[in-house]
C-alpha cells in the first residue's frame, strides 16, 4: 500500500489557495463595511434625532463593543443555524462583523451630527429649508468631514477582525495561511506574508486618515 | 425555530469551569494591561522626540501593532517563536501579543497626552534640580493620565477582548474554556451566550472599578 506524508513542501497550487483567501478577506470586509456603515449612518441619525431610540437601542451598542468579536461569530453562527438558515460562512461572517460595524459607526455618527452647531441648522431652518434639506444640505457635509477620519479607523478595525471569521469556517487570508503552515510547516514565510498583506492594506490607509484628521482640526 | 429546543442547565452545571476561565481572562488582561503602560511610557517619551534609534523602534513597534490583526500577532509569538523550537506555553504567548498589542496602542494615547502638556512643565521641574526620569514620573506622567484616562480604560477592555483569541492557540481563558466545555454536548449557542454575559460583565466591571480608582487617586 502506497503511503504519502501529509507534510509537504510549498507548492505553485497553494498560491492560488492564498489569492483565494486574499480575495475572500477583501469580500467580506467590503460586504459587512458596506452593510455595517449603511445601517450606522441611519442608526446614528435615529439615535440623534429620537431620545426614545436613544434609550431602546443603547444596550445593543453597549454589548457589541464590551463582547469579543470572536465570540459575536460563533454566536451569529450558531444562532443563524438555530434559526434555519442554511447560509454560507461568508454570510455569518458578514452579519457579525455587519453588526459591530453598524454599532460603532452608529457612535461615530452621531458624534458627527451633534458637532454641527446649533446655529447652522437653525439660520438654515430660517432661510425655508425644511427638516429633510437642512440634513441633506448642512448637517451631513459638515458631520462627514468631522467623522470621516474615525470611519476610516472603524474600517481598519473591521479588516483586522475579519481574520477572526476563520472561526466559523470563513477561509480568510488568516485562515488560508494556517492551513498552509500546518500542512508545510513553512511557518515563518507564510506568517511574514499574512503580516504584509494586513500591514500594506492598514498602513497607508491609516497614515491618510491621520493626515486628514490633522486637515479637518486646522 | 425548527423546533430548537434551548437547553441551560447544561452551562448551568459547567459554571465552575466557566469561572475557572473567566479568572485566567481576569489575570491575563490586568498582566497586560501593567506590562503594556510600562512598556508604553518611555515609548511614548521616544516617540515626541522626533528622532534617534528609541524613536525609530517605537515607531516600528506601533505601526507593526497597530497595523495587522491580533491574531497575527498572537499566531507569531505562538508558532513563530515555536518555529525556532521556543516554545512558550499558550499562556505566555496570549500575556506577551496582548501586552505587545497594548502597549503599541497606549504609545499613541500616552503620546497624545503629553501633547497636550505644557513645555515649561519639564522645563520648570528640571529647574528645581529633579532629573530627567524623575520630572517623568513626578510631574509629567500624573498630569498625562489624568488627560487620557477614558482612552486609557478603553484600551484595556480592548485588551480584555483581545484574550479571548487565547481560544486559537489552546488557552482555557474564559472563550477557551467555553470551547472545550460545550465540545461535550454541542450546545454552542447556549454555552456562547452564557461567555458573552460573562465578558459583558467583566468589562463593566473593569470600566466600573478603573472609574472608582481614579476618583480615589485624583480625588479633588
Amino acid at each position: 500500500m502506497q503511503f504519502q506524508f501529509a507534510n509537504q513542501g510549498l507548492a505553485w497550487s497553494d498560491a492560488y489557495f492564498l489569492a483565494q483567501g486574499l480575495l475572500n478577506t477583501v469580500r467580506l470586509a467590503a460586504a459587512a463595511t458596506l452593510v455595517g456603515t449603511l445601517a450606522g449612518i441611519v442608526l446614528g441619525w435615529l439615535r440623534t434625532v429620537s431620545v426614545t431610540v436613544r434609550i431602546a437601542t443603547a444596550p445593543f451598542i453597549d454589548i457589541l463593543r464590551s463582547v469579543p468579536m470572536i465570540i459575536q461569530l460563533i454566536l451569529a453562527n450558531s444562532l443563524l443555524s438555530i434559526l434555519g438558515f442554511g447560509a454560507s460562512p461568508f454570510w455569518f461572517g458578514t452579519v457579525a462583523l455587519g453588526a459591530w460595524m453598524s454599532a460603532v459607526t452608529a457612535e461615530v455618527v452621531r458624534a458627527g451630527l451633534l458637532s454641527v452647531p446649533a446655529q447652522y441648522r437653525r439660520s438654515a431652518r430660517s432661510l425655508g429649508m425644511n427638516g429633510y434639506q437642512e440634513l441633506l444640505y448642512i448637517s451631513m457635509p459638515l458631520a462627514f468631514r468631522t467623522a470621516l477620519a474615525p470611519w476610516i479607523g472603524l474600517v481598519l478595525s473591521l479588516i483586522k477582525d475579519s481574520a477572526l471569521a476563520g472561526v466559523v469556517g470563513y477561509i480568510e487570508y488568516m485562515r488560508s495561511t494556517q492551513i498552509l503552515i500546518t500542512r508545510t510547516h513553512e511557518t515563518w514565510l507564510l506568517l511574514m506574508g499574512a503580516g504584509l498583506f494586513y500591514f500594506l492594506i492598514c498602513y497607508p490607509v491609516s497614515r491618510y486618515s491621520r493626515h486628514l484628521e490633522r486637515k479637518v482640526r486646522v | 425555530m425548527n423546533g430548537y429546543q434551548f437547553y441551560w442547565s447544561i452551562v448551568w452545571d459547567s459554571l465552575p469551569l466557566l469561572l475557572a476561565g473567566a479568572w485566567v481572562t481576569i489575570q491575563i488582561t490586568i498582566l497586560a494591561f501593567i506590562v503594556g503602560t510600562l512598556i508604553a511610557m518611555p515609548m511614548a517619551v521616544a516617540r515626541q522626540q522626533g528622532e534617534g534609534w528609541a524613536y525609530r523602534f517605537s515607531t516600528w513597534w506601533v505601526e507593526l501593532s497597530r497595523n495587522t490583526p491580533a491574531v497575527f500577532q498572537l499566531y507569531l509569538f505562538y508558532f513563530g517563536l515555536g518555529a525556532f523550537h521556543i516554545n512558550i506555553p499558550s499562556y505566555a504567548a496570549v500575556l506577551i501579543s496582548v501586552s505587545f498589542n497594548n502597549a503599541g496602542y497606549m504609545t499613541e494615547i500616552f503620546r497624545g497626552g503629553l501633547n497636550a502638556i505644557p513645555r515649561q512643565q519639564l522645563s520648570a521641574s528640571r529647574s528645581l534640580g529633579m532629573t530627567s526620569p524623575q520630572s517623568f514620573i513626578h510631574v509629567i506622567f500624573p498630569q498625562m493620565f489624568k488627560v487620557i484616562f477614558l482612552a486609557y480604560v478603553t484600551q484595556g477592555i480592548w485588551g480584555m477582548l483581545n484574550t479571548s483569541l487565547g481560544m486559537l492557540v489552546g488557552l482555557q481563558e474564559l472563550s477557551g474554556a467555553t470551547q472545550y466545555a460545550q465540545s461535550a454536548s454541542f450546545r454552542t449557542f447556549e454555552f456562547f451566550l452564557a461567555t458573552a454575559l460573562i465578558y459583558y460583565l467583566i468589562a463593566k466591571g473593569l470600566q466600573f472599578s478603573s472609574h472608582l480608582a481614579f476618583r480615589l487617586i485624583y480625588r479633588s
